[in-house]
């Protein structure tokens, strides 16, 4: 039967079940809605590059993200076609497309390995190594569009994957140069594949990694306190060391000291420094993983470093030898990139005049005085460029590097590692200088002992007749120019 | 008729071309060459590396002439291409049996 009073009591019931409800609802909702501060924190930390705290997890900036994607893509421009015709113009007509063959089969090679392993074990965490990264992200799992915050708040994680690629690319690429017109496409192959992983993905680690033996920026337990801005260590000595010894276990080409050796085309060369010159803003400013003030100061001391050092090998040479030549101006160009690179994001405008010199003057000797004196065949000056460069670039960075254009020299993980102290205090270059002695060694040590194994395991040199009739033809069946 | 060959330096082809012209010579066969004579080569040097040069790179200028209008073509080509420099080339005038103008058949002279 249905009275008054049991209806009355269903209402009250259904009352209290919904009023029980609505405070549950509110309870659970209650943390997912942030307050007006903390939103306004969070955008104020877009515009500083900083933590956006709770209010913005997973969600990268667009702003930061745009500008890296614009620096990987960037970076690429750098090895295809930049490297590539830089290379390609300074060897002979005949081996033009060996050298643009190897650049795009090593752009092939290292994206799958990088995609496979070589990601994560740069900057992968579970291993908690100084060394090497880790494995949980092999083949890009779990690699989306979220930040990576140990790297970046505001940069997409397979943004940043594909960002640190292109340096992955490029490194072995350089080594093309000291070895070019002698050595087997596939012994190349498999001397980089075997390279990545012994020498590459662990340096890498080890500079850029959070938990890197040398990550004097943002490790707090760094061993080495060093810093490396885009790269002087991991990419520029890693492959010029590595060139040198492999080009002395090839051994010089044949009717090297003989026969002529020009440069088959310095148009494509010049043309191919100017890419170079353009992708390594991707590469310097870009390393900030931000579009921020030091993005900003990378940029403007690669422009000053970069022409002062093309300008002064140009005069070097007009004064020395009477002509100012376009390779003179390209080389001058090539080392002040490589010696501004560490340092970009650690030096003023005053540093990078400095530097801009030195990357000219120094790598000029090398080329002319130490190669002729040792007789050596760096092709294309890789070692002279590249290795010397890069070393150049680590230590002068230990003298020239301040506080007061990038704030993280003196952040917490670099209190607590000691590097804020020799920053202020003077000394870094000692750090810097264990810095480069590690990399040297590995690199060393690693080619020799790869190079002599695929040696004996596959030879690494073309017949003499192969190398004479030219690698284009006999390794990729095709001719560069067809008349 | 004679076959004059002439050796220049290349930057004075256009010189040559119209002093040629000048004289009456009709008609003409240009090739690049390379080649040395007392000049020698040059070198080049790519940063570290010198290379000798010995072919420098010339003009090699054909044209067949009958005998009255030799001496005019020759002095007209030495006139127009001479620097008074090393280098300038040489001009050699060599005799011809026999002449044809492939689309009328015309023989001698009258093919000229």
């Amino acid at each position: 039967m249905h009275t008054p009073l049991r209806s009355l009591r269903w209402c009250f019931f259904a009352c209290l079940a919904g009023l029980f409800c609505l405070t549950a609802a509110a309870q659970t909702a209650a943390p997912a809605a942030p307050t007006t501060d903390e939103r306004l924190a969070a955008l104020e930390a877009y515009v500083n590059n900083g933590d956006p705290g709770k209010a913005l997890t997973g969600v990268a900036g667009p702003g930061h993200n745009g500008w890296m994607m614009t620096s990987a893509a960037l970076v690429l421009f750098m090895t295809l076609p930049g490297l590539a015709l830089f290379y390609g113009g300074l060897v002979r007509k005949k081996n033009v497309l060996s050298v643009l063959a190897q650049c795009l089969g090593i752009t092939g090679l290292v994206t799958l390995l990088w995609w496979a392993f070589g990601y994560s074990l740069v900057f992968g965490s579970n291993f908690n190594s100084p060394f090497l990264g880790g494995t949980e992200y092999f083949f890009l799992k779990g690699v989306t569009s979220a930040p990576n915050t140990n790297y970046a708040y505001w940069v997409s994680q397979n943004v940043f994957a594909m960002y640190q690629l292109m340096f992955a690319i490029i490194t072995p690429a350089l080594i093309v140069g000291a070895i070019a017109e002698r050595m087997k496409f596939n012994a190349i192959i498999a001397f980089v594949t075997v390279w990545m992983f012994v020498v590459y993905f662990p340096l890498a680690h080890m500079v850029w990694g959070s938990t890197g033996y040398m990550n004097g920026v943002w490790n707090g337990d760094a061993h080495i306190p060093a810093i490396d801005f885009a790269g002087g260590t991991v990419v520029h000595m890693s492959s010029g060391w590595s060139a040198l010894l492999l080009c002395l276990i090839l051994g010089p080409r044949v009717g090297f000291g003989k026969d002529k050796m020009a440069p088959h085309s310095m148009v494509l060369c010049m043309v191919g420094t100017g890419m170079l010159w353009v992708g390594w803003y991707g590469f310097n400013a870009g390393s900030a993983v931000a579009a921020d003030g030091i993005a900003a100061n990378a940029f403007t001391t690669t422009t000053l470093a970069t022409a002062v050092a093309a300008f002064t090998w140009g005069a070097i040479e007009r004064l020395f030898r009477g002509h100012a030549s376009i390779l003179g101006f390209c080389s001058g160009a090539v080392a002040g990139l490589v010696v501004i690179t560490p340092a970009c994001g650690f030096v003023d405008s005053t540093g990078a005049v400095i530097i801009g010199v030195l990357a000219a003057v120094v790598p000029y000797l090398a080329c002319t005085k130490l190669k002729a004196a040792f007789g050596y065949d760096d092709a294309l000056d890789t070692f002279g460029v590249h290795a010397v460069g890069g070393t150049l670039g680590a230590l002068v960075t230990g003298f020239l590097a301040t506080a007061s254009v990038n704030a993280n020299l003196t952040g917490a993980p670099a209190v607590k590692n000691g590097l804020a102290k020799l920053v202020t205090d003077g000394g870094l270059w000692l750090a810097q200088l264990k810095a480069i002695s590690l990399t040297l060694v590995l690199a060393v040590v690693s080619t020799v002992v790869i190079a002599y194994i695929l040696k004996a395991v596959i030879g690494l040199r073309p017949t003499e007749e192969v190398e004479r009739q030219g690698l284009d033809i006999n390794e990729h069946g095709e001719e560069g120019y067809v008349s | 008729m004679k076959l004059i060959i002439a050796i220049i330096k290349p930057f004075k082809l256009e010189e040559v071309k119209t002093a040629l012209a000048e004289v009456g010579v009709e008609g003409m066969t240009v090739t690049e060459v390379k080649g040395f004579g007392r000049q020698k080569g040059h070198t080049e040097i790519y940063r570290g590396s010198e290379y000798t040069v010995d072919f420098l790179p010339k003009v090699k200028i054909e044209i067949g002439v009958a005998d009255e209008v030799v001496a005019k073509a020759v002095g007209a080509i030495v006139k127009a291409a001479k620097t008074g420099k090393i280098g300038d080339g040489k001009v050699f005038v060599t005799p011809v049996e026999e002449v044809v103008r492939i689309r009328t058949d015309e023989r001698g002279e009258a093919a000229l």
